[in-house]
Order: C-alpha cells, then sequence, then structure tokens
C-alpha cells in the first residue's frame, strides 16, 4: 500500500484493500461490520487510510447503523462474511424497500471451499431473494471500481448495493490504479420527514415493494445497456458466460472462447445474454457455487450448459474450469492437505478444554479458534451449528436429556462471539432455565482471536484500539439474574478450575464461568494498548 | 512473456506471506502484471500456510495450476512433500536443507534467505531485491534479512 496517496498510482492490493481504497475515494462517511473472513481486512484498511471505521457487536447491528447513516444522506459501508449476511438479513430485506438518501454498500465476503467458515453459501441469492441489486467484482481493480460505481448506483435509484465477493477476490492481491472511476462528491447530511418511504408498517410497506420492483425494472434496463459487463469477442464455436473470480479461470483455460463477462448479476442483463447465447455455438456457464446464472438464464429460456454437479462445491480454479469445459468429471490432482491448524501451544482455551474432556462433558460449542477443541488431543466439543448456538442448543439438550447426562451439559462460547449473539441466549437461560440448571463458560481470551485480533465490545477498545465503553460480562451475568458467577484462569489455576466446573454441574442452578486469560497471541500488543490507553 | 509461477509454502509464523509479498513487490515494480493469492484465517495457528505470486505481461488466475509451479519455495521441511504435486514437470525445488540455518542472522528469516536462493534463478537485479525487501519489514529487521537474501544468495549459486 505504498503509493496510496497519489491519484492514477498503481499499487498492488487485495481486494479487500481496493475496497477500502475506493470508500475512501468516495467519502464514505462510515463503516462498520463484523470481523470475518475474509472480510476483515476492509475495515482495518478503511481505518488505516483515515476513514471511520468501528465493529459492530454483530452484522444485523452493523447493517442497521448503516442504514441510519445512509438516512441520513451520506455514505455507508457495511461489510461481513457470508454468514453474517444470514445475522444481517432481517433489516437487509426490508432495507431493500425503503428509500435511501445517501449510499449504502452492503459487502458480502462468500468463502466457497470454506477455509474458514462453517458452511458453503452462495449470497448471490440474497440479491435474489431479497431484490437487492449485485455487483460481482473479478480482481482487485475491480474491487475498487465497482465500489465507486455501487455508491452511484445506489445514490441514483436510492438502493442498497450488494457487492459480492470471494475468497479469491478479497484476499488475493492484483494491481489497481487508482482514480480510474470518480464519482460526484457526497452531499450534505441532512434529514427530512418522508413516514411513508422509511416507516415499513404495512400500509406504507405495501406500495415499497412494488415501488421496488419498478426500480428493479430500471436497474435492469440500465444494466442492459450500460452495466458493467463485458463481451469479449473470440470463437463463435464456444461462448462463455461467467462473473467474479471464475472469469479469470475462464480467460486461461479457454483463451480463444467468446466470453460474456457479467460485472452487474442481480438485476441480470437477461437480453445481454441471450443475445450472446444465440451469437455462438454452444454456450456454457461457468461460475463458483450455486448454478445461479445456470438457473436465470434457462428460466429466460436461454439454452445454456451447465457444470455437472460436482463443480458445485469448493472454490474453482484453471483446472477445474478446464474440466468443465471438457465435460470431465474424473476427480481431479489435489495438492495433499498439510498439517491442520491446532491451538496454539501456550493458548488458554488448552486447559479448559482438558478440564471438559476429564469431567466428561457434553459441549455445546461455537465459533471461534476454541472450535478446534473438537480435534484431538480434546476431542471436547459435541457441537457446533452458528455464532452463539452453544448457549441454545446447550439448554435443548438440557431440557430433553434424562437427568444424569443432561447434568453433564455446558455450553461454550468465546468472547466475541457472546457479545455477536450470545447475550440474548444468556436471556433464553435466565427466562426458560432447565431443571437440572446449566453451565455456561464464556472462554474470555481478550481478542477476536480466529480472525486475526479485533477489539470487540467487551474488551473495551475501538477498532482502532483506542478506549471506550466496556461490556463486563460478570457485571451482566449478575444483572440478569445468573446466582453463581465466577471468573478464573484456568491455566493459572488448573485445579480450582475443575473443581468449579464439577461443582457447578453437580447443583440445578444456572451458572456463568467466566475463564478469562488474554490469547497469547494479542498478550503483547493488549498490554501497549492498554499502556497507551491510560496515558490518554 | 510467458508467466512465472511460484509457490511458497512452510507453517504459520514462518513469513510465507512475507516472503510472497516481497517477491511479488519485486515483480511489481519492474512493471510486471502480478497476483498473488493465499489464504488467510486459520493459518497463524501453526497451520499449512501457501502463497502463490504468479507474473508476467498478463496473469488471470490468481492462483498457480496444480503442476504448473516453475519454482517451489518451501521453508518448513515436513512441507515439502504435501506441495510436491504443486511442481511442474519442469521445476525447481527449493528446500530449507540448501540453507546452513547456523549461519542466518536469526531463523525467522530463513523465508528470505530462501528469496535469495530463488533470486539466482529469476532476471530481477539485487537492488530491486534490496528495495522491495526494505518496504515490506520494519527498519529493524533489514540489517538481519538482507543479510539473510546475500546467504541464501550465494547458497543458490553453488
Amino acid at each position: 500500500m505504498n503509493s496510496f496517496q497519489q491519484q492514477n498510482a498503481l499499487a498492488l492490493l487485495s481486494g479487500d484493500e481496493a475496497v477500502a481504497l475506493a470508500a475512501l475515494d468516495a467519502g464514505v462517511k462510515l463503516g462498520t461490520g463484523y470481523p470475518g473472513t475474509p472480510s476483515t481486512e476492509i475495515l482495518e484498511t478503511f481505518d488505516k487510510l483515515g476513514g471511520k471505521a468501528q465493529w459492530a457487536p454483530n452484522e444485523k447491528v452493523a447493517l442497521e447503523v448503516a442504514t441510519g447513516v445512509a438516512f441520513a444522506g451520506a455514505r455507508a459501508l457495511v461489510t461481513m462474511k457470508h454468514v453474517g449476511l444470514n445475522v444481517a438479513a432481517d433489516p437487509l430485506f426490508t432495507v431493500a424497500k425503503i428509500r435511501l438518501d445517501g449510499a449504502l454498500i452492503v459487502v458480502s465476503a462468500d468463502d466457497p471451499g470454506m477455509a474458514s467458515s462453517q458452511n458453503e453459501q452462495d449470497n448471490r441469492r440474497y440479491a435474489l431473494a431479497a431484490g437487492v441489486t449485485m455487483l460481482e467484482p473479478s480482481d482487485s481493480q475491480e474491487a475498487y471500481e465497482f465500489t465507486l460505481r455501487a455508491i452511484e448506483i445506489s445514490e441514483r435509484w436510492q438502493v442498497p448495493v450488494l457487492l459480492r465477493m470471494t475468497t479469491r477476490v478479497c484476499h488475493s492481491k492484483t494491481i489497481v490504479r487508482r482514480g480510474t472511476v470518480t464519482i460526484p462528491a457526497p452531499g450534505p447530511t441532512h434529514f427530512e420527514h418522508d413516514f411513508p418511504s422509511r416507516v415499513m408498517i404495512p400500509a406504507y410497506a405495501r406500495p415499497a415493494h412494488v415501488r421496488l420492483r419498478k426500480t428493479l425494472a430500471q436497474i435492469a434496463a440500465w444494466n442492459e445497456q450500460s452495466g458493467p459487463n463485458q463481451v469479449i469477442a473470440g470463437s463463435s464455436s464456444l461462448g462463455i458466460i461467467t462473473s467474479g473470480v471464475a472469469f479469470q479461470y475462464v480467460r486461461e483455460a479457454a483463451p480463444e472462447a467468446s466470453v460474456l463477462k457479467l460485472g452487474m448479476t442481480y438485476p441480470l442483463p437477461i437480453e445481454k445474454m441471450r443475445a450472446f447465447a444465440e451469437s455462438v455455438d454452444l454456450c456454457t456457464v461457468v461460475e463458483e457455487g450455486d448454478p445461479y446464472l445456470v438457473e436465470a438464464a434457462r428460466t429466460a429460456g436461454i439454452a445454456v450448459e451447465a457444470a455437472p454437479e460436482i463443480f458445485r462445491f469448493g472454490e474453482l480454479n484453471t483446472l477445474r474450469v478446464r474440466h468443465i469445459l471438457e465435460g470431465d468429471e474424473t476427480p481431479e490432482p489435489k495438492r495433499a492437505a498439510g498439517k491442520p491448524p491446532a491451538l496454539c501451544p501456550g493458548c488458554p482455551h488448552r486447559a479448559a478444554y482438558e478440564t471438559l474432556k476429564k469431567l466428561n462433558c457434553i459441549v455445546a460449542g461455537d465459533i471461534g479458534c476454541y472450535s478446534l477443541g473438537v480435534l484431538p488431543p480434546f476431542e471436547a466439543m459435541d457441537t457446533l451449528v452458528c455464532m452463539g448456538a452453544a448457549i441454545g442448543v446447550g439448554l435443548g439438550l438440557r431440557h430433553a436429556l434424562p437427568p444424569e447426562q443432561a447434568k453433564r451439559v455446558v455450553s461454550v462460547l468465546g468472547d466475541s462471539t457472546f457479545v455477536h449473539s450470545g447475550i440474548t441466549g444468556l436471556v433464553e437461560m435466565i427466562y426458560n432455565p432447565p431443571p437440572t440448571g446449566h453451565v455456561l463458560i464464556i472462554l474470555d481470551n481478550g481478542t477476536t482471536a480466529m480472525t486475526g485480533l479485533q477489539e470487540h465490545p467487551g474488551t473495551g477498545r475501538t477498532l482502532a484500539h483506542a478506549a471506550t465503553g466496556k461490556v463486563v460480562f460478570e457485571d451482566l451475568a449478575r444483572s440478569l439474574g445468573v446466582p453463581n458467577v465466577y471468573v478464573i484462569d484456568p491455566t493459572a489455576e488448573p485445579e480450582k478450575f475443575e473443581h468449579l466446573i464439577q461443582s457447578c454441574l453437580d447443583k440445578p442452578e444456572l451458572s456463568v464461568v467466566i475463564a478469562r486469560r488474554n490469547c497469547l497471541l494479542a498478550a503483547r500488543s493488549i498490554r501497549e494498548y492498554e499502556r497507551c490507553n491510560e496515558h490518554n | 512473456m510467458s508467466t512465472t509461477n511460484v509457490v511458497i509454502a512452510g507453517l504459520g509464523g514462518q513469513g510465507v506471506l512475507k516472503a510472497s509479498d516481497i517477491l511479488a513487490d519485486v515483480a511489481f515494480s519492474a512493471g510486471q502484471d502480478v497476483k498473488k493469492a493465499d489464504v488467510h484465517g486459520m493459518s497463524q495457528r501453526g497451520g499449512s500456510v501457501t502463497s502463490d505470486v504468479r507474473f508476467g505481461e498478463h496473469v488471470f488466475s490468481p492462483m498457480v495450476p496444480t503442476g504448473a509451479a516453475d519454482y517451489l519455495l518451501v521453508i518448513a521441511p515436513d512441507q515439502v512433500e504435501v506441495n510436491r504435486a504443486a511442481l511442474g514437470v519442469s521445476g525447481v525445488l527449493i528446500e530449507p536443507a540448501v540453507i546452513d540455518e547456523s549461519s542466518l542472522p536469526n531463523k525467522k528469516s530463513l523465508n528470505v534467505a530462501l528469496l535469495g536462493v530463488l533470486s539466482c534463478r529469476l532476471d530481477f537485479s539485487v537492488e530491486a531485491w534490496t528495495a522491495a525487501i526494505e518496504r515490506n519489514l520494519p527498519e529493524k529487521l533489514h540489517e538481519a534479512n538482507l543479510q539473510s537474501f546475500s546467504l541464501g544468495r550465494a547458497a543458490g549459486k553453488k
């Protein structure tokens, strides 16, 4: 990022960095989100470049904050990984229909192949389901340009825009020329009452939905004529329709083919696709993930070939695309699996898992570094569903299992995950306690370790590590009426920790145990931040 | 000009990504098209890490197709076999064994020493490498890493 400062300068940037640079160039007022691979670096970079960036407790809150920013006439950027959009789906579906005054850009960073995720979902489906305009960059230059175009589109049609990225676009570094797209500077922020546009009671929401469909028809017409789509003329025997990073593999695997590369993939330029398909003898769709473009084309009566089902799973690459085009379904050569990740030597979670294994607990687990507790040597995690599910799933097990088994159930989740979506689970625990009671262990290592050591509301520091309000877990649990609340460091006092957990399991009451010790990788930085913040 | 494909492999914490940053920077500074791909996420906990760097006149995919690497540079001995399939038929393997680790100013600079070995086979000047190393590392690490680079270069010329 050395030559960031000059316009027209070239730099080798990741897609995430390119989005941040575009946000800076567009005068984005606020960037917010929740850390999640592969999206995390967008807000971190935006902050480093001088933008206002902050972590929200979760993606739903982030999208709501960003919506307020756009209601005020400013430009907002909200970032998350694919599963984060599930959390933010509630506001997304309604904000799609609300008239915005500023710009609202939602980045969904999908993880096909699940380098670091619990499921493989294709968030292009969200654009279709919610009626949200969507752009799909294929490299860092497009990540830069499409972010700016997305802001332009968002303001022109007063709708949110989904910038759908994938791991390889987010994390690959490719060359970016700055200043290739310029958009007008943001206008002044302001607020005017407009009840029918922004208050989605049924009487106002019905016309809002009709308005959205009309707007989408206008955007589709624009996309047909002027959208960020590209035809690369080639052989008339083979045509390929593609989008996102798959475009790069297509160009490498079949340099001779004609290509229709779609940049705006909702609403689709269906007539452009039809004309392209008719211009070639054989038209194939190459896309990573679900058969989203294939289904849209076929629904419109466009004859296209699709990849066999096996190519729906995992990431694509040049070889796989070659196989798709050759109709070759034989198993592909793979690089052998390397050394699997494990809890670091000295990780504070180790002591906690040793105890849970020793006590033969049934562990409802959650998402974070501590998910690795499922692997040898611990094998001390029995369930993992989604962020925050540890508590609900643990309670459900307690409700249903016979008492002698129910008494062994514990819910385990990390500090950042607890803030993200564990607090409502804790409320459920108070409200509907199982007859055998329950034990919740918060593994508080003082950071969002899994995604690369980000701050969260429980650390009391902002994204940029400055002091701010802090959610104190033990105070929160006590204020909610949990009778047994303990704070302990299992690494320093393993025997005491074991006795404590055993005594909690033995009584039919609710207990919250906060196992607190800073992540080994973060400890030094945390001391440094604390020292700086004390002096300020 | 065809595309040059380099795969760098090792374990989390060994500087795989730093090495690929430096290599990508050298090629970028020489005016070539460059793409670099790696998967972040669970790597800082000691798992396998690989990073692909491709450069040439025009690069499409950011990843090196399996079996197409011109150079496979491996920092951890136990990562050689698991990554061997990345290498092309006439590809060159650069293993940590080519460096006498005890001669390095510090063990953490093995990544840069191996870049020194690689540098003998690529068409970039020592000055360009030096500049890229300095751009990508904090100043207090310059001396040790430039020394490691030179040691690697000497080993590569043997």
